[in-house]
């Protein structure tokens, strides 16, 4: 095992961005996550409403109706045609997360990110094995699951157990399950699977990912000629296995990370020194070409890191 | 014979399907099996106005809160997990701790983004959130000859939805007992007798309809409105004979101006 894999991730972001910007969009992403959070809370907390109902449905200043389109989708299912408020509710979600990237949703928005990162961050730090692993597409099996017993027993199914709604309703509602039901996940991925929940489990992620398949806003490894193989990208990014065929495809592949898992968080973004990835729209194929200087023109730490590495 | 051997990836392809197989059938009976749980509505939780009956309503509400929210008097509440309720996240209210106030405009209606609270319930009264029942006479204090009343008194449609039914009290021998009496008809259900009853543990509660209300038979008739739509008796030529009735004027002649019993208590009661 070289030097390098022992080298903290993200040591040559932060010598060559500083703190602040080797951590732009994850601060950016925590700055969302409290917004929509803060949406909600203003009303019950200050009598000041902006937001009602919780992330299953909800109604902005009166006036703009956002149904969850998984929930929506369990209802259909189940037997019930929802109401025309609802449809447009989930009409107006689905072509904001086409537009800004499906799983955006669960980085951007979701209030169980929080909780998964935090474990995976204790699980980084107690450095735990991986534990249970399950492919990638279980969660899209359970997304099948799902819907199938919502339509053989009438019900939404999934939301009798959905952690992202229960610990939603539990912030804005003040319902004491919230903390049981977070610390179920936080438990789950720190011993059981590492970034087991939203990485392999939840179908609401999945059914976000579907969408996320055609969506617009994407990450590119434009300048991926610049990449020093560090592989800090990998370690930061949930869902590892949409880097490579963008950053390592072959000579006039798309450099687009096209598949529907990514969350658009920016996380290998901020993490790479190299200033590899850039977020840009799916249809924007350029490639950055290298240029004669940009070899020398590494930085400080990573010339270190390279002759630590030999 | 040799089995015929299979190869690497073929096997492998079939283990990974006959685990996806029953991991998906194992993932989807406890999924149910909660799913399907969450259908039992204990018998205090009540739906909000215009909920659609328990099966449509679970397959339509969202959980979304917004009719919790738009509730002026904070009396639906949101199910938490692993309360011994209604399924997770889904209204209700307990009449007992804040019933329905019933008001014009029903904005919990008028909140729900889906229709598991009906638009079409335009008017509060037509609702039925469930049934009051005197589940409790023999501590009802009107039932002891009281005129405690409160349970009528608050009723939103008083003398429609709950009236006073007046008897002889025999435990004084001359008062009347005035029985709060419901008429399922034009109750609402909304818990207001509940709530306002005044012993530690209510007389009169809501229940869900299934629970309070039984239900006659498709065939049955009852003769006397029968007899009173027709104007006449509906089969001809009926002798109407005459009755046995305690009293005078009766045709008993083995105790004239009354009935004798067919038997006597031993010690002569009666």
């Amino acid at each position: 095992m070289s030097v390098e894999t022992h080298r903290p991730v993200g040591f040559e972001a932060l010598e060559e961005k500083g703190w602040i910007g080797s951590r732009r969009f994850l601060l950016l992403r925590r700055a969302s996550q409290l917004l929509f959070l803060a949406l909600f809370l203003t009303g019950p907390l200050f009598g000041l409403w902006i937001t009602k109902g919780t992330l299953a449905g909800s109604m902005t200043f009166d006036i703009l109706p956002l149904t969850d389109p998984f929930v929506a989708t369990q209802s259909f299912v189940a037997g019930h045609w929802p109401s025309a408020t609802a449809l447009l509710g989930a009409l107006i979600v689905v072509v904001a997360y086409v537009l800004l990237g499906g799983r955006s949703y669960c980085s951007w928005v979701c209030p169980v990110n929080p909780v998964t990162d935090a474990a995976h961050w204790v699980h980084r730090r107690l450095d735990l094995p991986k534990g249970w692993q399950p492919k990638r597409s279980t969660r899209l099996w359970l997304v099948g699951i799902v819907l199938a017993v919502s339509l053989l027993t009438g019900t939404i199914a999934w939301e009798a157990i959905n952690p992202v709604t229960i610990i939603h309703r539990g912030l804005v509602f003040g319902l004491a399950s919230a903390w049981i039901v977070a610390a179920g996940v936080f438990l789950f991925d720190l011993f059981v699977a590492r970034r087991g929940w939203c990485g392999h489990i939840c179908p609401v992620g999945a059914f976000y990912g579907l969408i996320g398949k055609v969506a617009l806003v994407r990450v590119s490894a434009a300048n991926r000629d610049a990449c020093d193989n560090c592989m800090d990208c990998y370690a930061v990014c949930p869902e590892k296995q949409v880097i490579s065929p963008a950053l390592k495809g072959a000579p006039g592949s798309s450099p687009i990370i096209l598949a529907g898992d990514c969350t658009n968080c920016g996380g290998f973004i901020d993490v790479c020194a190299q200033h590899v990835f850039s977020f840009t729209h799916r249809f924007d194929e350029r490639i950055v070409e290298p240029s004669p200087q940009s070899a020398p023109e590494q930085s400080a730490a990573s010339k270190i890191h390279k002759e630590c590495s030999q | 014979m040799a089995m015929p051997q299979l190869s690497h990836s073929r096997r492998r392809f079939m283990t990974d399907t006959a685990r996806m197989a029953c991991g998906c059938a194992v993932a989807g009976l406890g999924l149910g099996y909660v799913a399907s749980d969450a259908r039992a509505l204990p018998a205090d939780a009540l739906r909000p106005p215009g909920a659609l009956p328990e099966t449509d309503f679970l397959s339509a509400c969202i959980r979304c809160g917004l009719c919790a929210r738009d509730c002026p008097f904070d009396t639906l509440k949101l199910a938490d997990l692993g309360e011994e309720g209604p399924a997770t996240g889904t209204p209700y209210f307990t009449a007992r701790k804040v019933p329905c106030e019933m008001c014009d405009d029903i904005p919990c209606v008028a909140a729900c983004p889906t229709g598991a609270l009906d638009p079409a319930l335009e008017d509060i009264d037509d609702a039925r959130m469930g049934t009051a029942v005197l589940v409790d006479q023999e501590n009802c204090l009107n039932f002891h000859g009281l005129r405690c009343d409160v349970c009528y008194r608050v009723c939103p449609s008083i003398d429609e939805a709950i009236s006073l039914k007046a008897s002889h009290d025999e435990r004084s021998g001359h008062h009347a007992i005035f029985a709060p009496t419901v008429h399922a008809d034009h109750c609402t259900g909304c818990g207001l007798c509940e709530k306002s009853c005044v012993l530690p543990e209510a007389a009169i509660k809501v229940l869900p309809v299934r629970l309070a209300r039984g239900e006659a038979a498709d065939h049955y008739r009852r003769g006397w409105e029968e007899k009173e739509a027709n104007g006449a008796p509906l089969v001809e030529g009926l002798i109407d004979l005459p009755d046995r009735l305690p009293g005078p004027g009766t045709d008993n002649l083995a105790a004239p101006g009354g009935f004798e019993p067919t038997f006597k208590l031993p010690g002569g009661g009666q």
